[in-house]
């Protein structure tokens, strides 16, 4: 790898894989609470929550960068608040990074698991509660284990946007080497810098390669999982 | 009432309006009654499904639900279990973890010995290992039937778990829910509309039409009922318990005892003094005025006209022997040229009789 990546494209690599991990796993939870809030129960207000959940998809990342700049800038009033008590601060760090692109792919995940948790049979819970399992045991063992597939696709899609994340990113933490530099800002430097078309041009051709990957193993996945639940 | 179920329910157009007696130990009961009828709500209120709006539900001794007195037991603490006509196995989970499933949960685990037993009862030790989709459907209805078992239920409601099956899986299977309720005392309430099924496995019956009882009482005076069973498809019939009395070896025969008769069957595999239950189509009792001679049918009993309902072009003739009821169903014009009545002597020709079923205890 080293002769074909300079040490500070390798450290873009690691950054975006780490920045992507990161997101898509701190997402995770809330996704398959907020996919089985939109999925299996009514209440007033569902179509509210369900448009401020796909907001991510349809606001401009740039604008978003900046409502966060402006909420967790460490002298905005809550990014101030939670660096004087607790030492967290987003700002020109890859936690903010990170950060920013989980919000972003958010919903891609949501999706995913709600369309696989609509798709459940729902005889099945019923079968399950006369056999004696209540709620949270229902949930344990067969919501989450039926909506594998769909939780394991929501992943690999929500981690792919995660690593071409741009516009939040550098509007919010800025552009900084090994701190937030990910694959696509360090594209952008490159093309800034006179010269720099062939770093460029093997960062976009590292970015096809991940993406690829991302697509058969999420095929690959998706595959194994649904013959381990049975369908 | 101890026991029992009492349901007033009404979802949209349809009100289900039923009481009929249900979970003494021992007790088959057959939930009889055309689609559309209700079998499935009155199931789901008994497991606890659905809330009905008033009513009472006990079993052997237990509310679980009633009213007046404000109490609901949930689903998930009623121990009554379900095998559902499409069985609902869980697919990501092996046959071994579905079987186990409700065991697990239950308050008080069954002993192990009732699990062997189980899965020996219903030869399911081949396939701990497999997964539900790669079963056959009569295995899937036998793994679903052991999962239900294994919670220990205090009720076993079957809703048509033999429906989704061909005549041969059909086959297959039913030799399992005779051993079954021959081996246990759980109240089961069976679900179905074939006659075959409930006439093998019940001992009372319970009819249903548009959410009411319109008849409940035991299987052998509810199947030769002449007001129930109308139209193309319900033929009725009447179901008899018989002993057997003898066997013709020379010529392949049984003698089978029952109200003081005897009829001659094909050989039945039984020995002399088992009870056996038999049932007799409407469609395979003829009728003559005097003692036929000359006839090949082996089986003419003397018997009086009870009752008798037309309906078409046929009319259904009910008979009363000693004690037992027969049906004979005769053309309309038979019937005038007879001049058949109520209290008319006739003598029943049976050109075939269905052995099937449980042995009776």
């Amino acid at each position: 790898m080293e002769g074909l990546l300079t040490a500070a494209e390798l450290e873009a690599l690691g950054l975006s894989l780490r920045v992507a991990l990161v997101a898509v796993l701190a997402d995770l939870p809330f996704a398959f609470f907020a996919a089985l809030l939109l999925a299996r129960c009514r209440f007033r207000g569902k179509a509210l929550v369900d448009g401020l959940i796909h907001l991510p998809l349809v606001l401009p990342p740039v604008a978003l960068g900046y409502l966060l700049l402006i909420s967790l800038g460490t002298r905005a009033p809550l990014g101030s608040f939670l660096f004087a008590n607790f030492g967290i601060r987003f700002v020109f760090s890859w936690t903010g990074a990170a950060l920013a692109a989980a919000i972003l792919t958010f919903p891609f995940q949501v999706r995913a698991i709600r369309l696989s948790l609509e798709a459940q049979d729902r005889g099945l819970a019923e079968a399950a509660e006369t056999l004696g399992a209540g709620a949270f045991d229902r949930l344990l063992s067969l919501y989450i284990p039926l909506a594998a597939p769909g939780i394991l696709a929501g992943l690999v899609t929500a981690f792919a946007a995660c690593l071409g994340e741009f516009g939040a990113i550098i509007t919010f933490v800025s552009n900084i080497p090994g701190q937030t530099r990910t694959i696509p800002l360090a594209i952008y430097t490159a093309i800034q810098a006179p010269g720099g078309e062939l770093a460029a041009a093997r960062l976009a051709a590292l970015s096809i390669m991940l993406a690829l990957a991302g697509l058969v193993l999420a095929d690959f996945v998706a595959r194994r999982t649904r013959t381990l639940i049975g369908q | 009432m101890k026991t029992g179920v009492t349901l007033r329910h009404r979802l949209g157009d349809f009100t289900l309006d039923a009481a009929f007696e249900f979970g003494e130990t021992s007790c088959v009961t057959a939930l009889f009654g055309p689609s559309g009828a209700g079998k499935s709500t009155v199931l789901a209120a008994i497991a606890g499904l659905i809330r009905p709006q008033s009513g009472r539900i006990a079993i052997a001794g237990e509310t679980l639900f009633d009213s007046e007195r404000g109490i609901f037991v949930p689903a998930r603490e009623r121990r009554v279990g379900i095998v559902f006509q499409d069985t609902r196995l869980f697919p990501h989970m092996s046959v071994h973890a579905n079987l186990l499933y409700g065991w697990r949960r239950a308050g008080t685990r069954a002993h192990d010995r009732t699990v062997d037993a189980v899965i020996a009862l219903l030869g399911l030790e081949g396939l701990f290992a497999r997964r539900p989709r790669t079963l056959s459907g009569g295995e899937r209805a036998r793994v679903a039937l052991g999962r239900a078992l294994l919670m220990s239920p205090r009720a076993l409601l079957l809703d048509e778990p033999l429906t989704a099956l061909d005549a041969r899986r059909k086959a297959e299977i039913l030799p399992y829910l005779e051993r079954l309720v021959g081996e246990t005392k759980i109240p089961m309430l069976y679900v179905s509309h074939a006659l075959d099924e409930v006439t093998r496995l019940a001992d009372r019956m319970v009819v249903l039409s548009e959410g009411r009882v319109v008849a409940e009482g035991s299987l052998f005076d509810v199947t030769a009922r002449l007001d129930l069973f109308t139209g193309k498809h319900l033929l009725p019939g009447a179901v008899l318990e018989a002993e057997i009395a003898g066997h013709d070896a020379a010529h392949g025969l049984t003698e089978l005892a029952f109200d003081g008769e005897i009829l001659v069957v094909p050989r039945i595999a039984r020995a002399i003094g088992d009870k056996v239950r038999i049932r007799i189509d409407a469609d395979d009792v003829m009728l003559a005025l005097t003692k036929p001679e000359g006839v090949s049918a082996n089986n003419v009993l003397s018997a009086v006209v009870a009752a008798i309902r037309e309906d078409g072009p046929n009319a259904d003739v009910q008979l009363r022997l000693r004690s037992a009821l027969l049906v004979a169903r005769i053309t309309r014009r038979s019937l005038e040229r007879l001049a058949l009545k109520p209290g008319t002597s006739v003598f029943a020709l049976i050109k075939s009789v269905t052995v099937g079923g449980r042995e009776a205890s």
